[in-house]
């Protein structure tokens, strides 16, 4: 399999069914593993498998405890998902997510069906049910305590079919780190707002994130700055801090006038 | 004896104008003596008799019979004045002499009391309010009613509900323009910058032509009539006419209205009937429409409606003349067809097996070898005819020897018993049913009656061949039907059977393994059963019997019929542990309770070239779990408050609908551009969404378009860097008349450390009627 093939997503799932059925014949080949890769090179190129692998559970993070901390982290699923193809199952807690903000990010409300749970338990459940279904593009839950084992099987389900599982790790309440117990997931991100560069008409731009890739398999942890996804659900760098490497930040920009 | 007085009248005018007279008085005595309604004038509260024989006029109504009675609103006048609160008002204006003689008791159109004009002051007001009779006393959401500026406008204020406000004493509309006259016109309200303006009614002369305003006629105001429609009747701001220009009362009419008493009091209705029906006084009539061809007419009718003149294809307009407090539904054909079906099979379940659908709104039911069963065929119908009027429906039950014997006798019996029995072979006894009873066309009853013929004995008698000359065979065979020389087979209807597939086992088992063994079995056979029936499985139900009698149930649901073992399984087995075998099962069994019919299906959705994956059985995976309740997707809705432009719906749901093609001519083929999403991006938003938006404090912020420098949320303060703003979004006016000049001004902001929030401010900052320039946060 050429590099070219690797990196493409598959169009439809018969398409992918197949080509899994003949790699499975041919042999496992590690560079054909199905992934999603950004489109930066700043992301991919320090990625072990230059992308997101899609048969495996990846932990995100927020940054903090109050509520709505962790948007930046959901807008991140949500634009990994928007460049998938295909059903998705979100399974929540509370029903506080705003879908037009996720349809700003990529997000086609008809892909999704969302499910409610009523504890970590059931929603670890849930997910795992979709993940067994194979039929689903990528399967997404928000939880605060996930033990290791639930995460392993998490991870074995995700495994065996062409669903990706992500994973919201919201942080406890009363603070302590979401990610304080080891998990058996391939990636582990944590999304921080950051200070934007300010629009040339005086108003807002794309908002800035502080993306750190805190545990990967296979590879090293990294940290950099993107942008938030545009309507297509695409990272980008931010213009103005491409080649700067993480800086405190000065002076906050003076106040709008 | 009117015609002999115009052939006398030239000669002796006189005398018959006395005749006349007389006729007159008798006819008023003979009216007094029958109805006690008086003729002109009808129930005009305040008239005479009214005041003086009160009780007597209440014990005439209530002697009337239910429907008969004058409507509520004419009886809820009552003939005494009302003595208004404002006392010192009375002294101030002498009410003019003629209308203080009608004495009738008032309120005014618009509500009295209007709560949350300036210049009241915290005063006796509970006194005041004590003080009014209970029929008058302002409710609490006019109590607790504050000026709507101060409360969301996007959510009803919830009242206060017996908190007792202090307020200020009563005052009439418009009452304090004398204590504001005082004070000067120019006074400034807290929200207006300009001086409000005093309410231009007709007291002013519609906007000061006349410039001089009165004080109100409290007098007046307090001889109002109670009843006032819309646009019409007197009204206090039009010095106690309806119009300037109206006209006054004349006779033997009601406030205007435009009826008369004949109109109300004309129904068609036969005095015995009130004894013959006592439950007509319990049950108002009730009527069903439909549309047959250009007009509405009557399809049903209850036995209160058909007591007051209503027939079956009256036309609707006329009986809703006649019975004015007239209920109407619309008639449901096919419904009632699918519940006489399913009315039909259950009782050739239980009852007799050979059921048939006769009519519309017929059974069949052959008791042949039955009737014993039920202790007779007396017992068999006066059970039948419990059983539905326990479900409320009216049934007459006839039983004969043929079909066409029982058609005959029930539909036009005459005995006022709903049983009726004919002897084996007593067909004289139908002779004197109409022909109509023989279920001939409409042609051949046309002809019949033109011959004279209207009784089944006549045409008993009538020789047979010129008959089937004249008719054709039709007739004779009814007629045959009915004396049973004829067969007239059923067409019986036929209960659907419920799949089942059981297992007994000669041992009891208990252990997990066997079960699911013998449930793996069970549902291969339960799918081969199913694909037999041609029909997929909806609800299953496993019943495992258990060895001391206490039966396990599980229940399993699918959102769309299944035929497929494994995925049944799956299922089942994921709730394996809610059997408890207890000391053992005997018998395992697999009902079917809801099965819709299924097509075959392919073998699989690549063969089928289904492009996309098919969700059902995860949702039935999910539904078993959590219920469908907590599954739904998001719909996007055009509005452009936040909270509404987002619905649940159910995942899976059918296909939309193409939207209808637009006319040639429609305007809106102008448009070539795609329609915008609801959630087009150039209007961000956020991705979570406070459900109630948190006001956050100590906003420094410019008014009117500026976004805030800073602010507090949850204790935490934010220095705003850079935001974006505002985006207006106005109240929908046609949903709530609260949100019409409601207003929110958002801003996107970014504090410090890169976080963004999503402000809101209420109102525009000009006008104080689009918010209260509060601040909230509503999403991250």
């Amino acid at each position: 399999m050429t590099e070219l093939e690797s990196r493409s997503v598959p169009d439809t799932p018969t398409i992918a069914d197949l080509r899994r059925t003949v790699q499975a014949i041919a042999g496992e080949n590690v560079q054909a593993m199905p992934t999603l890769p950004f489109g930066l090179d700043a992301i991919d190129g320090r990625l072990a498998g230059n992308g997101l692998r899609l048969d495996a559970l990846h932990e995100v993070a927020g940054e903090g405890a109050s509520w709505g901390d962790d948007s930046a982290a959901v807008l991140f699923m949500a634009g990994i998902v928007a460049r998938l193809s295909g059903p998705v199952l979100w399974v929540v807690r509370t029903r506080d997510l705003f879908a037009p903000g996720l349809f700003q990010a990529g997000l086609d409300p008809r892909r999704v069906i969302y499910a409610e749970a009523r504890d970590d338990e059931e929603l670890l459940a849930l997910m795992e049910d979709g993940l067994r279904h194979r039929s689903l593009c990528a399967v997404l839950g928000e939880a605060r305590r996930v033990s290791t084992a639930s995460t392993r099987r998490l991870q074995l389900s995700a495994q065996g079919g062409p669903a990706v599982a992500l994973l919201l790790k919201q942080t406890p309440r009363g603070g302590g780190d979401p990610f304080a117990l080891p998990s058996a997931a391939t990636t582990r991100w944590r999304v921080a707002s950051a200070p934007s560069a300010p629009a040339p008409w005086g108003g807002l731009g794309p908002a800035c994130w502080r993306l750190s890739c805190v545990r990967q398999r296979g590879g090293d942890p990294f940290e950099l700055f993107v942008e938030a996804p545009d309507e297509t659900g695409r990272l980008a760098l931010p213009a103005r801090l491409v080649d700067r490497p993480v800086a405190p930040e000065r002076a906050p920009a003076r106040a709008v006038g | 004896m009117r015609r002999n007085e115009r052939r006398h009248a030239p000669s002796a005018e006189a005398d018959s104008r006395v005749l006349f007279d007389a006729i007159g008085a008798d006819a008023a005595a003979e009216r007094a003596a029958q109805c006690s309604v008086p003729r002109e004038g009808g129930w005009r509260p305040g008239a005479r008799w009214a005041r003086n024989e009160r009780a007597q006029v209440e014990a005439a109504i209530e002697a009337l019979p239910a429907h008969r009675r004058p409507p509520q609103r004419e009886l809820g006048r009552v003939s005494e004045a009302a003595r208004p609160v404002f006392r010192p008002a009375e002294e101030r204006v002498a009410p003019p002499a003629p209308l203080r003689e009608l004495a009738r008791r008032t309120e005014a159109a618009e509500p009295l009391f209007r709560p949350g004009t300036r210049g009241w002051d915290g005063a006796d007001l509970q006194a005041a309010i004590d003080g009014l009779p209970a029929h008058q006393r302002p409710s609490y959401q006019e109590l607790s009613r504050k000026s709507e500026v101060v409360g969301s406008p996007f959510r009803p204020m919830p009242p206060d509900e017996g908190a007792r406000v202090a307020m200020p004493p009563l005052q009439f509309p418009g009452e304090d323009a004398p204590n504001k006259r005082g004070r000067g016109v120019g006074k400034r309200d807290r929200y207006r910058n300009e001086a409000r303006l005093p309410r231009r009614s007709a007291r002013d002369g519609h906007g000061g032509e006349a410039g001089y305003v009165a004080p109100p006629n409290l007098a007046q105001l307090a001889l109002m009539p109670s009843v006032q429609f819309p646009g019409e009747g007197p009204h206090p701001d039009n010095h106690g006419k309806s119009e300037p220009t109206a006209p006054t009362y004349g006779q033997g009419r009601f406030f205007q209205t435009g009826r008369t008493l004949g109109s109300v009091v004309a129904r068609v209705c036969r005095d015995g009937d009130a004894a013959a029906f006592p439950e007509l006084a319990a049950e108002p009539p009730l009527v069903t429409a439909r549309k047959a061809g250009p007009r509405v007419e009557l399809a049903a009718v209850n036995a209160c409606a058909r007591s007051l003149g209503l027939v079956p294809g009256m036309a609707l307009t006329m009986a809703r003349a006649q019975v004015p407090g007239l209920e109407v539904r619309a008639a449901d054909p096919e419904g009632d067809a699918a519940e006489l079906r399913v009315l039909a099979e259950l009782i050739a379940r239980r009852w007799a097996p050979n059921v048939a659908i006769s009519d519309a709104d017929g059974l069949f039911i052959d008791l042949t070898g039955v009737a014993h069963l039920h202790g007779g065929e007396e017992r068999f119908a006066r059970r039948l005819v419990r059983l539905l009027a326990r479900h409320g429906v009216g049934a007459r039950v006839a039983i004969a020897d043929t079909p066409g014997a029982a058609w005959a006798l029930a539909r036009f019996g005459t005995e006022p018993d709903c049983v009726s029995l004919l002897k084996a072979r007593q067909h004289g006894q139908l002779g004197q049913l109409p022909v109509a009873a023989l279920r001939l066309d409409g042609a051949a009853l046309d002809l019949l009656a033109r011959l004279g013929i209207a009784r089944i004995g006549q045409l008993l008698d009538l020789p047979r061949a010129p008959l089937v000359r004249r008719f054709g065979r039709a007739i004779t065979l009814r007629i045959d039907q009915l004396t049973g020389r004829a067969p007239e087979p059923l067409d019986p209807v036929e209960p659907p059977e419920r799949i089942l597939v059981e297992q007994r086992f000669a041992e009891p088992i208990a252990t997990p393994v066997a079960i699911e063994h013998w449930l793996r079995d069970l549902m291969a056979r339960l799918a081969v059963a199913l694909a037999q029936a041609g029909q997929g499985a909806r609800a299953v139900e496993l019943v495992a019997a258990r060895v001391d009698g206490v039966p396990q149930q599980l229940r399993l649901g699918f959102a769309r019929p299944t035929r497929d073992a494994a995925h049944m399984l799956r299922l089942a087995l994921r709730r394996i542990e809610e059997i408890e075998p207890g000391y053992g099962i005997d018998a395992l069994a697999l009902r079917v309770r809801r099965a819709d019919p299924l097509g075959p299906e392919p073998l699989s959705p690549e063969l089928a070239g289904r492009t996309e994956p098919d969700l059902a059985p995860l949702v039935d995976t999910l539904a078993n779990r959590i219920g469908l309740e907590r599954l739904w997707r998001m719909a996007p809705i055009e509005s452009d408050v936040p909270e509404r432009a987002v619905a649940c719906v159910p995942p899976l749901d059918p296909p939309a609908r193409a939207a209808a093609a637009l006319k040639r001519d429609d305007v809106r083929r102008l448009d070539g551009g795609a329609p915008d999403h609801p959630w087009q991006p150039r209007w961000p938003r956020p991705a979570r969404l406070l459900r109630r938006p948190e006001p956050v404090h100590h906003v420094m912020a410019e008014l009117p378009d500026q976004p805030p420098r800073r602010f507090t949320w949850r204790g935490v303060i934010h220095r705003v860097v850079r935001a974006e703003g505002p985006e207006r979004i106005a109240g929908e006016w046609w949903r709530r008349p609260a949100e019409r000049h409601a207003v929110r001004d958002y801003f996107r902001v970014e504090d410090e450390q890169g976080r963004r929030f999503w402000l809101y401010r209420r109102g525009d900052g000009v006008r104080p009627e689009t918010g209260d320039l509060s601040w909230h946060l509503h999403a991250r």
